[in-house]
């Protein structure tokens, strides 16, 4: 086995130029969030009907997949896994990143985003929403502490695994209220399902390991720092078997809802109505996001390569967009159904599919926080111990079979 | 003092402590000085004069609600100062006429809609900070002093009876402060309740001679609604919730 050597990455003229990207991308998110508050959200897309937007599957994308960036530290520090040690650091900044993303998106489209200490200082307990303030807050904490013990001198292999199951718990929690945030609105056919919570749990395993594969990946080349085939492969076997999660988990939401025949309008405008819902249903989160890459990670995973591996990741993350895409707005697109059994009509939209078309400004402002969650790890990487040396094969218990 | 007995914790108490005392002097003066300019309440004033012993509610008779008829939204309109300015998705509606045809038998019937003021209400549940609460009196508000405009409570209500203020506002009435940014629904007039009189949209459907709308106190078993609650068969929208509505409708 290697020993594992951290160095800090030497910025060079590549790193430079995604930094400049990641700066102008953050910048554009600022412009359109003072446009957006100057002008108020009359110059978004989002409207009565349709209250959380493109923002929204930005957020959560991002703050599911920040949880799900943790796996690798967690198989390592948790399960024993000693392969992804050397990945473990990496693995934590890349979670506080995303989060730190996500949740600047999520505030900065707030109708008051200035009043954020507000949110901060005053609970209503009953709210999911305000144990998430304190979940999101905890995570940074309990992470951060993670990386302290994993990073500092002297320090007991006891003391880093008891920190890593304490983070690792938390994610758990963490994502589960996420979940719940849509799994408790009880009024709204979409949404008000159990299933949302272990869902999410698992939507985040899948893009949080699709993000870091994804990252990993093109750090690695850019830094000039070397990462075993056979370790990429078997995070790409994970992966696969992630993916394959996701869908099982679909399934039985949608199977569930099908046999209610109260949900069986809402399921037809999802599933069968060939509206923009359905299509990123089925060629977005089950072909492009589901099926296709879990079988170019599972079916002869063997011979998978570095290439495919990271190919596949990408799909995930398109499928995973997809997917939250289908859930916050297609269950908002949905009209309510106030009065069943009747057909209404309303200067109110009422039983109306509502429209959505969303504006530059979101897009700016969700990309923002992408840019954001690059720009945190990249600055981490650049001034930290985070990355090792090289990712070799070597570290691959030997006594463990491969496929 | 003695503080009444709370049924749900994010009820507020009506009687007045120390600081809800000094904060209620504040907003009565902020009015006073300088209208239009101060008005972000419906915070512990608004809550101080509610009536534990009451519960404010509505009774609407479908078959006296015509279809051609507005005069409730129009009177809510001009009562609490928001207006359709032409942009339907983003213009904010407090109250709604919502015209209604049975698909299998034809039945078509109109009435109004507006927050159903729910006894567990759905937005006081999810609202992060505590500014969607209920008085004690059953009316559910909205504290623009600390409401994140983060919709939540949009996406919780099962009677789409909430709009959030998309764009700057002008001419503000006094009793019905408003402000971008942050959420919004009918109020149930709580200005005229607690100054003795009905909420304006009821008002306006008497003036009309249709009468379709009653309101008062469901506690109090004497008055007009409790006894016309008793005795001719009624129900809450999305029943099915128990969320008990205190708006209720008759020959639905």
């Amino acid at each position: 086995m290697d020993r594992t050597v951290y160095r800090e990455v030497k910025p060079t003229p590549a790193i430079w130029l995604m930094a400049v990207i990641a700066a102008a991308f953050i910048g554009a998110a600022g412009l359109a969030v003072l446009y957006i508050e100057h002008h108020g959200h009359i110059v978004t897309g989002m409207n009565n009907q349709i209250v959380w937007g493109l923002p929204h599957v930005f957020a959560i994308f991002l703050i599911v997949a920040a949880s799900g960036a943790l796996n690798v530290a967690s198989i390592a520090s948790v399960f024993g896994k000693i392969e992804n040690k050397p990945m473990a650091r990496y693995s934590g900044l890349l979670s506080i990143a995303l989060l730190a993303g996500g949740l600047a998106v999520l505030v900065l489209d707030l109708g008051r985003p200035d009043r954020l200490i507000v949110a901060m200082t005053k609970y209503n307990f009953t709210s999911i929403f305000a144990w998430n303030v304190i979940l999101y807050n905890g995570f940074f904490a309990v992470v951060g502490a993670y990386l302290f013990v994993q990073m500092a001198r002297n320090i007991s292999p006891k003391v880093v695994k008891s920190v890593g199951t304490a983070a690792f718990v938390w994610r758990l929690a963490l994502t589960t209220g996420t979940g719940s945030i849509f799994g408790w609105l009880v009024a709204r056919p979409g949404y008000d399902a159990a299933i949302m919570a272990p869902l999410f749990i698992i939507m985040s395993f899948s893009f949080g390991l699709a993000f870091f594969i994804l990252v990993l990946g093109t750090t690695f080349p850019l830094t000039g720092r070397y990462i075993g085939p056979n370790l990429v492969k078997r995070l790409g076997r994970l992966l696969g078997v992630f993916a394959v999660a996701v869908l099982y988990f679909t399934a039985i939401r949608h199977l569930t809802n099908l046999y209610a025949a109260e949900h069986g309008d809402f399921e037809r405008f999802i599933l069968f109505s060939g509206n923009i819902y359905t299509k990123l249903f089925w060629i977005g989160q089950v072909l492009i996001g589901g099926v296709i890459p879990a079988a170019m990670l599972l079916r002869h995973a063997e011979n998978t390569t570095k290439g495919q591996v990271i190919l596949a990741s990408v799909l995930i993350i398109i499928g995973g967009f997809a997917h939250l895409y289908g859930i916050i707005i297609g269950g908002q697109a949905f009209p309510l159904e106030i009065f069943p059994m009747y057909e209404v009509t309303s200067t109110f939209a009422d039983g109306q599919i509502n429209n959505y078309t969303p504006t530059i400004y979101e897009w700016a402002l969700g990309m923002g926080g992408v840019a954001l969650a690059v720009m945190i790890a990249g600055m981490g990487v650049v001034a930290l111990r985070i990355l090792p040396m090289n990712l070799s094969d070597r570290n691959i218990d030997p006594t463990e079979p491969d496929f | 003092m003695k503080l009444p007995a709370l049924n749900n914790k994010s009820e507020r108490p009506a009687e007045l402590n120390r600081r809800e005392f000094f904060k209620s002097g504040a907003a009565v003066a902020s009015v006073t000085l300088a209208p239009g300019v101060t008005l972000m309440a419906f915070g512990g004033e608004a809550s101080a004069n509610a009536d534990p012993g009451k519960r404010w509610g509505m009774l609407i008779d479908v078959n006296k609600c015509s279809t051609d008829c507005n005069a409730c939204v129009t009177a809510c309109s001009e009562e609490n100062g928001w207006k359709l300015d032409g942009n339907p998705e983003t213009d904010p509606q407090w109250i709604r006429k919502i015209d209604l045809k049975h698909k299998e038998t034809g039945r078509e019937a109109s009435l109004p809609m507006m927050c159903q003021h729910c006894e567990t209400p759905p937005c006081v549940d999810v609202c992060p900070t505590g500014a969607s609460f209920k008085r004690v009196d059953g009316i559910v508000l909205v504290d623009k002093h600390i409401c994140i405009g983060c919709r939540y409570c949009m996406m919780a209500c099962p009677f789409k009876a909430r709009s959030f203020v998309h764009e700057e506002i002008e001419d503000q009435k006094s009793n019905a402060p408003r402000g971008k940014g942050t959420v919004e629904s009918c109020t149930l007039c709580v200005h005229r309740v607690d100054a003795g009189r009905v909420p304006a949209c009821v008002e306006s459907c008497s003036a009309t001679g249709n009468g379709a709308m009653m309101f008062g106190d469901l506690n109090d078993p004497n008055s007009e609604i409790a006894q016309a609650l008793k005795n001719y068969p009624s129900m809450g929208l999305r029943d099915d919730l128990r969320v008990n509505p205190g708006v209720r409708y008759t020959n639905l």
